[in-house]
Parts: C-alpha cells; sequence; structure tokens
C-alpha cells in the first residue's frame, strides 16, 4: 500500500487537531475538578469554627510543617517545568530526570503529609471528632489523593517514556500531567492560606 | 384528507377538549363542597395577606400568558397547511422590533412581580413581628419523631399534638428541634410554614382572626411517622384561652425530665395531651444540647440524657 | 472472617418480602429472557463487537434510549403504585405499602426519572443527532462516550440492586436531605444505594458532559461558525456547559455524606458541629441547574421542530440563542427558592425570589420566539408538531405555577404541597419528557431509516394529554387544600380522596399512552415505510444532508458550511457533488465496560463495607485506565476508495426500496390482528415441536 505524503500530511493535521481537542477538554475537566474543590473549600469555610469543644486550628497545625510542604510543592512544579520544555526539546535524558526530581518532591509532601495526618490521628483528633477536623481532612485529604494519583501517572508515563521513547504521544501525555501538576499546586497555595494560615490569625 | 373533514375534526378536538374541562371543572367543584380548602379559607391576617399575594400574581400572569398561548394555537390554526389563503414567507427576516418586544414584554411584567413582590417578601416575612394593639404572647414549638410539643413558657405549660391560641393577639412561634431530622410547622389556615431544625431557633409570627379548630402538620418529610404526624391548632376568645391554661394547670401532669425523655422516644400517632407544668427554659436547654455538641457519634436521644443532665 | 469477606453481607440481606422477591423474580425472568434470545440466535459475540464495545454515538445513543425507555416503565410503576396506595388508604386503611415502603417508592422515582430516563434519553439524542448537526463524524473523545454510558448502566443497576440485596432503597425523598439521610436516622443501606448510583452516574454525565463541550467547540464542520450552529446544538451546549459546572457539587456533596455516614464524619450531622442546612444549600446548587440542564436540549428540540414544521427559518436566531444563554447563566443564581421556608432573612429570600422572576423572562422569549416563526409559515401537524403544541399548554401551566411559588410568602404556603409536585411534574412531563418524544418522533426516521406509525402516535399523544389534566390539575387543587405531598394515608375529612382517585384514573391513561408508544414503534418495525431520501421532513439541518440511517462514519465527505440552516442553503445551491476521502475512524473498547464494571464494585463494596474490594475495584479502574490511555492505536483507517464502495453498494441496496411508499399507516386494531397472526403461525409452526 502506498502511503502518499499527502495521506501522511492528513493524518498529521488530523492528530494535531486531536491534541489540541484533548489540550482543550483537560481544562474542562480541571475547571471541573476545581469547581469540586470550591465545595470543600465552602464546606472547611462554613465549619472550620465548629470544633465541638476541642482543638481548633491554632492548636494542631504547625506552621513549619506547612511551609516545608508548601516549598517541596513549589520546587516540584518549577522542576515540572522544566521538565516540560526538555520534553518539548525532544531530550529524553532531561526529561526523566527532571520529573524523577518533581517524583521524589511530591513522595516527600505526601509523607509529611501523612505524618502530619497520623500523628493527629494518634492523639485522638480524628474525622469524626467534629466539624473542623472532618472538613480539614476531606479538604486536605482529596487535594492529597490527587498528588497520589499525580504520582502514580508521573511514574507509569516515565515508563513509559523510557520505553518507548519521546514520541508525540507521550508529550502530549507530559502536557496534560504538567497541568495537572500545576492546578495541584495552585490549589495547594489556597489550602495553605485558608486552612493552615488562616487557622493562626 | 379533504379540507372539510379536517375542518371538523379540528372543531371536534376543541369541543372535546373544552367538554373535558367543565366536567373536570364541575367534578372538582363537587368534591370540593364542604371541604377546608385551606389556602382559600384564611383565618388570620398573615394567611389572608398569603392568599392576596397569590391571587395578584396568578392573575398578572394569566392576564399576561393566556393571549400569549391563545396567539399561540391561533397562529397555528391560521397557518396550517391546509389553509391557501395564508400568507408564507418562509425567508421573512424579522428586525430589531421583534427582538425588542419580545425581551421588553416579559421584561416587564418581571419587573412589576419583583416590585411587587420584594416589599411583600419582608412584609410578610415570618420573623416579623406583627403589630397590633394587642400584647404580644410566645409559643415554643418543638418537634419531635412524629410529635408536636408546644411549651406555653408565659403560662408554664405545654400540650402535645394541639396548641392552643388566643383570636387577635399576635403569637410568635419559636420553633426547633429534637432527636429528630427536619420539619416544618404548618397551620395552612393561619400562615405558611418555617422549619424546626435541631439547634436553630426560627420564629414565625401568626394572628388568627376567627375562633376554631385548624388542622397543622410538618410539610416536610421526617422519617417513618411523616405522614400521622398531625396537630390541631384550637383558636379560641383571649379570656377562653387565660381559663384554659388554668385548667391545665390544675392538672397533674408535670412535664419532668423522665416524662420528656419518653416523649422524644419515636412514637406515632401520639393522643393529645396538656402538662400542668414545664421547667423553667426547656426551650432553651433543647437548643443548647445542639449548639454545645459534643463530639459524639450517639443517637439523639442518648444525648438527650447529656443534655439533660448538663443542667 | 466472614465480615472481611463479605462486609455487612448478611442472608438477611437476600429478598424475603413480597415486593423484594417480585422484583427480584422480575429481572431474572428478564435476564433469562434476553440470554436466551441472544443464545437462540447466536448473538453473543455480534452483541458484544457492534453494540457493547461500540464507540459509535449513534449506536450509544440507540442504548441510551433502549435503557432510558426501560427506566421510564420502571419509573412509571412506581408512580402508579403511588397513585394506587393514595387513593385507597384513608383513615384505618393504610393502603398496601408500609409508610416506609411508600417513601422508598416516590424515593426511588424521582432518582429514576431524573437521573436515569430523562438524562438517559437527552444524552441518547445529544450523541446521536448533535455529531450529525455539525458535521461531524464522532465525538471529540469516543473512549469517554462509551465510558459515560457504562457508568450510566452501573448507576441503573445499583439503583435496582436493592432488590435483590439489601431490601431497602433511600426514604427520604429524591435528594436525601440531611440529617434525615444521615446514620442517625437512615442507618439501613438504602441511602448509601442512593449515594453510589448517584455518584457513579453522575460522574459519567461529567465525563459526557466535557466531551460534548469538546466536540461543540472544536470539531464542527469548515465554515460553521457558533452563530450559525443549529438550535438543538445550541440548547446541549448550553445544557453541558451547566452540567460540567454543577455535576461536580453534586460528586462533592455526595462524598461529604458518604463520610458522614461510612467513617462518622460531621459535615451533616446534628450534632458534631455539623450543619444539616448546608446540605441543602449545595444539593439543590447542583439540583436546581439540573433541571434546565434538562429542558434546554428539549427547547433546542422544539425549537428545530417548529421551524421544520413551519416551513420557516427562526423568527429571531439571536434571541433564541441568547434566551438559552440567559437561562443556563440565571439557572446558576436561583436555587434557594428550593427552601424559602428555611428561615433565611427576608432580603435573601426577596434576591433568590426576584432571580427566579429573572429566569422566566428568557423562557417567555423562547415562546415568542416560537410564536413568530409559525407566523407566515405553512405548518403540518405530524407527530413532532402535536407534542410542541401539547408542551405549550403543559408547560405553561407548570411555568405559571412557577412564578407564583417563586413568591417567597405564596411558597411559605404551597412549598412540598401537591401544587409544588404538580408544578415541576408539569414542566418536567411537558418541557422534557415531550420534548424527548417530539425529538424521538422527529429523527426516528434519521435513526432507523422508516417513517414512525403517525396514526398510533396520535393516539399515544391524546393518552398523554387527557391523562396528564387528569392526573395533575387535581394535584394542583390538593394544593389548594393543603395537602402535603409524600403522605402515605390521610383522613377522610380532609376530602382529599376523590381527587387521589381522578388522578390514579389519570395515571392509567397515561400509562395507556405510554403502551401505544411501545406499541407505535413496534408498528412501525414491522410496517417498514422506508425513507429513501435521508430527509423526510424536507430539513433544514445537516443531520438530514445524511442517509437515512447514517453510514457509520455519517458523511463520505465532511460538508462546507456557508449559512444557518446549512442543509436548507445546500438545497437551494444545489447539493454538492460526491467526493471521497480517507476517514479515520476509532476502534471498539472494551476499556469502557470493565472500568464501569469496576466502578460499580466498589460502589457495591461502600455500600455493605467490604473493604478488601473497594481496594481491588480501585485497583481494576487504574490498570485499566492505564492499559486505555497509553494504548496508542486506537484508530483505524478507511480508504477513500472504500468509502466509495461502501456508498454506492447502500445506493443500490436503497433503489431496491420503492420511492414513495404510500401505504396508510397501520392503525391499532391491524396492529392487534398481525401481532395475533405472529403468535397463532409460531404455534402452528412445526419447527419447535418435537417429533
Amino acid at each position: 500500500m502506498a502511503h502518499t505524503v499527502a495521506a501522511e500530511l492528513e493524518l498529521e493535521s488530523h492528530e494535531a487537531a486531536a491534541d489540541d481537542r484533548v489540550m482543550f477538554g483537560f481544562w474542562v475537566y480541571l475547571m471541573t475538578d476545581l469547581l469540586m474543590f470550591a465545595v470543600l473549600f465552602a464546606v472547611y469555610a462554613v465549619l472550620h469554627g465548629n470544633t465541638a469543644g476541642g482543638p481548633a486550628g491554632n492548636e494542631l497545625f504547625s506552621k513549619p510543617l506547612a511551609l516545608t510542604e508548601t516549598l517541596l510543592l513549589l520546587t516540584s512544579s518549577f522542576t515540572c517545568g522544566l521538565g516540560m520544555i526538555a520534553a518539548r526539546r525532544g531530550n529524553k535524558a532531561q526529561v526523566l530526570s527532571w520529573f524523577m526530581v518533581t517524583f521524589l518532591l511530591g513522595l516527600t509532601f505526601l509523607g509529611l503529609e501523612l505524618r502530619e495526618f497520623s500523628q493527629l490521628i494518634h492523639e485522638g483528633h480524628t474525622l469524626s471528632s467534629s466539624a473542623f477536623l472532618s472538613s480539614f481532612f476531606v479538604l486536605v485529604g482529596t487535594h492529597g489523593l490527587h498528588i497520589t494519583s499525580g504520582l502514580l501517572w508521573m511514574g507509569t508515563t516515565l515508563v513509559f517514556v523510557k520505553k518507548r521513547g519521546l514520541n508525540r504521544h507521550m508529550v502530549r501525555k507530559l502536557s496534560l500531567l504538567s497541568l495537572f501538576w500545576h492546578f495541584l499546586d495552585i490549589v495547594w497555595i489556597f489550602i495553605f492560606t485558608v486552612v493552615y494560615l488562616m487557622a493562626f490569625v | 384528507m379533504p379540507k372539510k373533514e379536517k375542518k371538523n375534526s379540528l372543531l371536534k378536538i376543541l369541543g372535546l377538549i373544552l367538554l373535558g374541562l367543565i366536567i373536570l371543572g364541575f367534578t372538582i367543584k363537587t368534591f370540593l363542597h364542604g371541604h377546608n380548602v385551606a389556602l382559600f379559607n384564611p383565618k388570620g391576617m398573615i394567611a389572608h395577606e398569603q392568599l392576596r399575594l397569590m391571587l395578584l400574581t396568578a392573575g398578572i400572569l394569566l392576564a399576561a400568558a393566556l393571549p400569549v398561548v391563545a396567539v399561540l394555537y391561533f397562529t397555528a390554526w391560521k397557518y396550517r397547511e391546509s389553509n391557501k389563503k395564508a400568507k408564507h414567507e418562509p425567508d421573512s427576516r424579522h428586525g430589531w422590533l421583534l427582538n425588542a418586544v419580545i425581551w421588553l414584554i416579559p421584561g416587564i411584567i418581571a419587573i412589576i412581580l419583583s416590585l411587587i413582590m420584594w416589599p411583600a417578601t419582608h412584609r410578610l416575612a415570618p420573623q416579623k413581628p406583627i403589630a397590633a394593639d394587642a400584647k404580644p404572647m410566645t409559643i415554643q414549638v418543638v418537634s419531635m419523631r412524629w410529635k408536636w410539643l408546644f411549651i406555653y413558657p408565659e403560662q408554664k405549660i405545654a400540650t402535645v399534638n394541639y396548641v392552643q391560641l388566643p383570636a387577635n393577639i399576635p403569637v410568635q412561634f419559636e420553633l426547633t428541634a429534637d432527636d429528630a431530622p427536619m420539619s416544618s410547622f404548618w397551620i395552612p389556615n393561619l400562615s405558611g410554614m418555617l422549619y424546626t431544625m435541631t439547634g436553630h431557633s426560627n420564629h414565625l409570627n401568626i394572628i388568627a382572626d376567627t375562633l376554631g379548630d385548624y388542622p397543622g402538620r410538618s410539610g416536610e418529610i421526617n422519617g417513618a411517622g411523616f405522614a400521622g404526624m398531625q396537630f390541631t391548632a384550637r383558636v379560641s376568645t383571649a379570656a377562653d384561652f387565660k381559663s384554659w391554661a388554668e385548667g391545665v394547670r390544675m392538672l397533674d401532669t408535670p412535664l419532668d425530665t423522665t416524662t420528656y425523655d419518653t416523649l422524644l422516644k419515636p412514637s406515632e400517632n401520639n393522643a393529645q395531651a396538656s402538662y400542668s407544668s414545664v421547667e423553667d427554659g426547656l426551650y432553651d436547654t433543647i437548643l443548647m444540647k445542639y449548639m454545645n455538641a459534643g463530639g459524639h457519634d450517639h443517637t439523639g436521644h442518648d444525648n438527650a440524657e447529656h443534655g439533660a443532665h448538663h443542667e | 472472617m466472614k465480615e472481611f469477606l463479605i462486609g455487612r453481607l448478611t442472608r438477611h440481606a437476600l429478598p424475603h418480602e413480597w415486593f423484594t422477591i417480585g422484583g427480584t423474580a422480575a429481572f431474572v425472568l428478564m435476564a433469562v429472557f434476553v440470554i436466551a434470545i441472544l443464545t437462540w440466535t447466536k448473538r453473543w459475540r455480534w452483541l458484544w463487537n457492534e453494540w457493547l464495545t461500540s464507540v459509535d454515538p449513534k449506536k450509544i445513543g440507540i442504548m441510551y434510549f433502549l435503557v432510558a425507555g426501560f427506566m421510564l416503565v420502571r419509573g412509571g410503576l412506581d408512580a402508579i403504585m403511588m397513585w394506587l396506595q393514595q387513593a385507597i388508604s384513608v383513615d384505618g386503611a393504610h393502603g398496601y405499602l408500609t409508610a416506609d415502603h411508600f417513601q422508598q417508592i416516590f424515593t426511588a422515582h424521582g432518582n429514576i426519572m431524573v437521573f436515569f430516563v430523562a438524562m438517559g434519553f437527552i444524552f441518547g439524542l445529544i450523541n446521536y443527532i448533535v455529531p450529525l448537526q455539525i458535521g461531524a463524524r464522532d465525538l471529540a473523545s469516543p473512549f469517554l462516550n462509551t465510558l459515560g454510558f457504562w457508568l450510566y448502566v452501573a448507576g441503573v443497576i445499583m439503583v435496582n440492586l436493592f432488590f435483590v440485596l439489601g431490601g431497602e432503597y433511600a426514604a427520604t425523598g429524591w435528594l436525601a436531605i440531611a440529617p434525615l439521610s444521615g446514620i442517625d436516622f437512615s442507618p439501613g443501606v438504602g441511602v448509601d444505594y442512593w449515594i453510589w448510583s448517584l455518584q457513579i452516574s453522575g460522574i459519567g454525565t461529567t465525563l459526557g458532559g466535557i466531551n460534548f463541550i469538546m466536540t461543540i467547540l472544536k470539531m464542527r464542520a469548515p465554515g460553521m461558525t457558533l452563530w450559525k450552529m443549529p438550535m438543538f446544538t445550541w440548547g446541549s451546549l448550553c445544557s453541558m456547559v451547566m452540567a460540567v459546572m454543577v455535576f461536580p457539587l453534586l460528586t462533592a456533596t455526595l462524598f461529604l455524606l458518604f463520610f458522614d455516614r461510612y467513617f462518622g464524619a460531621h459535615f451533616f450531622t446534628a450534632l458534631g458541629g455539623g450543619d444539616p442546612m448546608m446540605y441543602t444549600n449545595l444539593i439543590w446548587m447542583w439540583g436546581h441547574p439540573e433541571v434546565y440542564i434538562l429542558v434546554l436540549p428539549a427547547f433546542g428540540v422544539f425549537a428545530e421542530v417548529v421551524t421544520t414544521f413551519s416551513r420557516k427559518r427562526i423568527a429571531s436566531y439571536t434571541s433564541c440563542v441568547l434566551a438559552m444563554i440567559g437561562v443556563s447563566v440565571f439557572a446558576l443564581s436561583v436555587w434557594l427558592h428550593h427552601f424559602f421556608t428555611m428561615g433565611a432573612g427576608a432580603n435573601v429570600n426577596a434576591f433568590f425570589g426576584v432571580m427566579t422572576m429573572v429566569i422566566a423572562v428568557p423562557t417567555s422569549v423562547l415562546f415568542l420566539v416560537w410564536v413568530a416563526t409559525m407566523h407566515k409559515g405553512r405548518i403540518r401537524f405530524d407527530t413532532p408538531m402535536l407534542w410542541f403544541l401539547g408542551f405549550v399548554a403543559v408547560f405553561t401551566i407548570g411555568g405559571l405555577a412557577g412564578v407564583v411559588l417563586a413568591v417567597p410568602p405564596a411558597d411559605f404556603q404551597l412549598h412540598n404541597s401537591l401544587f409544588l409536585v404538580a408544578h415541576f411534574h408539569s414542566n418536567v412531563i411537558g418541557g422534557v419528557l415531550f420534548g424527548i418524544f417530539a425529538g424521538i418522533t422527529y429523527w426516528f426516521p434519521k435513526i432507523t431509516g422508516f417513517k414512525l406509525n403517525e396514526r398510533i402516535g396520535r393516539y399515544a399523544f391524546w393518552c398523554w394529554i387527557v391523562g396528564f389534566c387528569m392526573s395533575f390539575i387535581p394535584m394542583y387543587i390538593l394544593g389548594f387544600m393543603g395537602a402535603t405531598r409524600r403522605l402515605d394515608h390521610y383522613e377522610s375529612s380532609t376530602g382529599y380522596q376523590p381527587f387521589y382517585v381522578l388522578m390514579l384514573i389519570g395515571g392509567i391513561i397515561i400509562a395507556i399512552g405510554v403502551a401505544l408508544q411501545i406499541v407505535q414503534v413496534i408498528a412501525s418495525i414491522i410496517q417498514k415505510k422506508r425513507d429513501t431520501t435521508g430527509d423526510p421532513w424536507d430539513g433544514r439541518t445537516l443531520e438530514w444532508a445524511s442517509a437515512s440511517a447514517p453510514p457509520f462514519y455519517n458523511f463520505s465527505s465532511i460538508p462546507q458550511v456557508t449559512s444557518r440552516d446549512a442543509f436548507w442553503e445546500m438545497k437551494q445551491q444545489g447539493l454538492p457533488a460526491k467526493k471521497y476521502e480517507d476517514i479515520h475512524m476509532p476502534t471498539n473498547t472494551a476499556s469502557g465496560i470493565y472500568i464501569a464494571a469496576f466502578a460499580f464494585l466498589a460502589g457495591f463494596a461502600f455500600v455493605w463495607h467490604i473493604n478488601w474490594l473497594v481496594v481491588v475495584s480501585i485497583i481494576g479502574i487504574i490498570a485499566v485506565a492505564i492499559a486505555r490511555t497509553f494504548n496508542e492505536h486506537t484508530e483505524y483507517t478507511i480508504t477513500a476508495k472504500e468509502v466509495k464502495k461502501i456508498e454506492e453498494d447502500r445506493q443500490a441496496k436503497v433503489s431496491a426500496y420503492r420511492t414513495k411508499d404510500n401505504r396508510p399507516d397501520m392503525g391499532l386494531w391491524e396492529f392487534i390482528m398481525v401481532v395475533l397472526k405472529f403468535f397463532l403461525d409460531a404455534v402452528r409452526s412445526k419447527r419447535w415441536r418435537t417429533r
């Protein structure tokens, strides 16, 4: 079967159009995810004062911890960006290394958050202790679940990049992933402000 | 189908519709005879005003909508395919005038209705005390599963599943719930409803102007016993109300903690009851139970014991 | 050990009451019937390859119709059960249903009708028609499309599963208001089934919404700007934009309720600092836009029907589109009118009352545009137009009732009364359901290739109108009498009973109407009056440019669009010559089925607290998702030569049919005779008799 140049060009433009659609669709998905977070923020805003006689945020949260987590995520967003630049340049080795760093930073963030949660639970401050704690755990926990999914996504993608190389499909995947990662970073900034900083106001 | 047959069938359809509606109308009228069409049978100022507002709104809307619907059906009939006399302009372009008219007319009606609605909503806000010559009184309402407790703080008595009111005296109902989902307190002959919720105290101001017994119920589903959760509102003269209150005080049926806890347990179709004495601030105690709630996960009636003992 | 394996499932969860046994038996019988037919006709492979794993939006659309139609009957049976109970449970007689059972029935009825009937039909229509209307071959993401459908099916199964396991559904009303839906007041599995059937299908809806938006915004035919799109596409776009904005709110709220029930959280509990009022706010922030999500595509259908059957262009395209957008925008600002009686201050109530008035304005504009469209048209009264005319009366009644309800002091008397119930049924039946019926009868020739029986369709239409009036006009009256909704019994002194009896009779007439609609479809299939042109109504929009039924690639070459009513324009200028080009089509995939199956298992595991199954299901979802998204070979190409052959074969087949099928429509009596003859022949035939 003869592949004409015209047919190949046509396939190119067809696939480029598909990529454009997928990127756009992913933005729409991110907006829906943001709306879901908006509900959780609204719920936190309404309920954070309902401590049922128990401790409030200023007694439970650690500012240094929150700051560390923020710096970790911010840095990971930066390295993710560097990874994307490498991806557009077609530099497979750099993609792998920058995204590995991003992965490790994200993993550390997750570890710190899990440690914070387990400490709170160990001290008897659980999701069922009060409305304040319910809304705290669900808001921050949902973000943590998203980070986990992002890490899973990142790990899988890196494995496939290593195997298949940096083809068009992989670059598209990495763009979507980096969009997701930056989005999670932005949501974290809000969490840092609304949950951790405002607890001490 | 030949033209004559089609015209006949259209008239037949219209005739049948009209006949059907007339029969339905008569049937409904017969069914309504002798019954309490509560919303059209207001026995207090608030219900009167609410009915007036409903009729005014409905009147304006019908005046606006019925001509449009009639024009629509008439247009459909006039420009039917078989009517060769009607003009057919398939590509006619309508200018800015049509657009202006079709937005303005509904817009103006919406503005008129809003201008009526805004002050009416303020005037008829349930929380707004009613201005009258007589001194207002308070009755506290606690909705439970599945009965109504009425506390008369000024008379220091309580009743279950019936409420006694004096006519022509503004009554402020304070509404809450205990160990129950959201319900709503509703005496349709006297006023619209308002939710009763644990940990919240809603205020509903009513004034009755006609003596009689009126049905009351919850408008909000609250569990299996929902349908049976009814009460009677008994409107009597102020003098009769006073003597009724004195009569209840002379009974030997105090609403103490044990009695209250028994009452709080889920039960349906409770008989009407009167209690000769009520502990001071019972209503506030009930409210506080939910505002100072501990982080327990017990079902409500466990905490009822907690709450009562905290006093 | 047992608790680890099967969580809170016990033998008691198996059917042991008359209705659970009956329901289970019915499902088993239906399943046996389907399996028997598939096995006898050796169609398993065909079913899997041609339908279940298909990503063709036309096939997915038809599957949506079938499931939604089935659920319409299921939800309708709920309605008849309710009418029957209310007609007889007076004074001492408590009817044939316990209060709790009755409450489960109306909860299920509401959920089924909104989520699985209305959404199902709407998604079916959008799937089938929008790509054809905009000149696309498929949706933007065929995978998301099949995934969305199967998530919807998972929700359908979940909402019916309680018959087989658990024996109870939520008894809280269709939105399960807290704290009634909390674990304290609803300790059984009913509310959990409620949560997960809505959660799973809701996520499917969000994905579908994203998909439709991507498609409409990015895949229109060249030359079709937004301002040249057909009305149904506009209605669908507005609806889907609202869907992606508000379904995430539902997702979050359902998760929060789930956390309350499963983990003992305190979001909506009465104690522990929870705030049940917040649940009411959140659920209605989703709930109100939801009804506009349902009705906007229906408005789109009516706009198409009015223009086509008036043989005239729409009187004001701009106003029509702006009105649809206006409805969408304002739909997001009225939610509090569902709980004026919760005790907000006068300013808050008045604000939301005014916003509700505002939303009536664009709706009225639409009506006025349609009147102006009919003016100086040449109107045919085929069934789709009849449904439009029925819609006008029924929807107007509901709309006027709605504006009365929008006045807070009036609402204080009418909230949760049967007046309210009559209002929203008038709007949902008159608007959404009649719109669906109009759409299905309008596009039936396109979808199946033959015309729908008009005669029986008329009978069905009138049954619906008469039945509706008999059922819902008494309901408005009952509202004035102070009758609350959801009552399972009442006193005879209230005088309600005669009205309930009227309503039951009306309901039976509606049921006859539905039966006639099913008969209508079967009769049409029997007669097969073929539409050979692809354009039976002399249509105006692009879907009529394809064949009836369209080939799987929709158009052999994507048309170039130069104006609104693109097909009408093409017909005036002369249809373009046939061109053939290479076509890229997506391959079928079973990933949607697998992910939905795992999602169903996860929901099931949550309901029964089977934690290991939760973990396994989530891993399953992730595994299939990874396998699918890292699969780079999801398309195949058909060469222009192959397309030409397909088209020419089709042409040959079509010319074999008679060009003008003027046979009169089969009447009801004739239908009964045909069916009887079929069964008598089958009995007499020797094929199944053993020797």
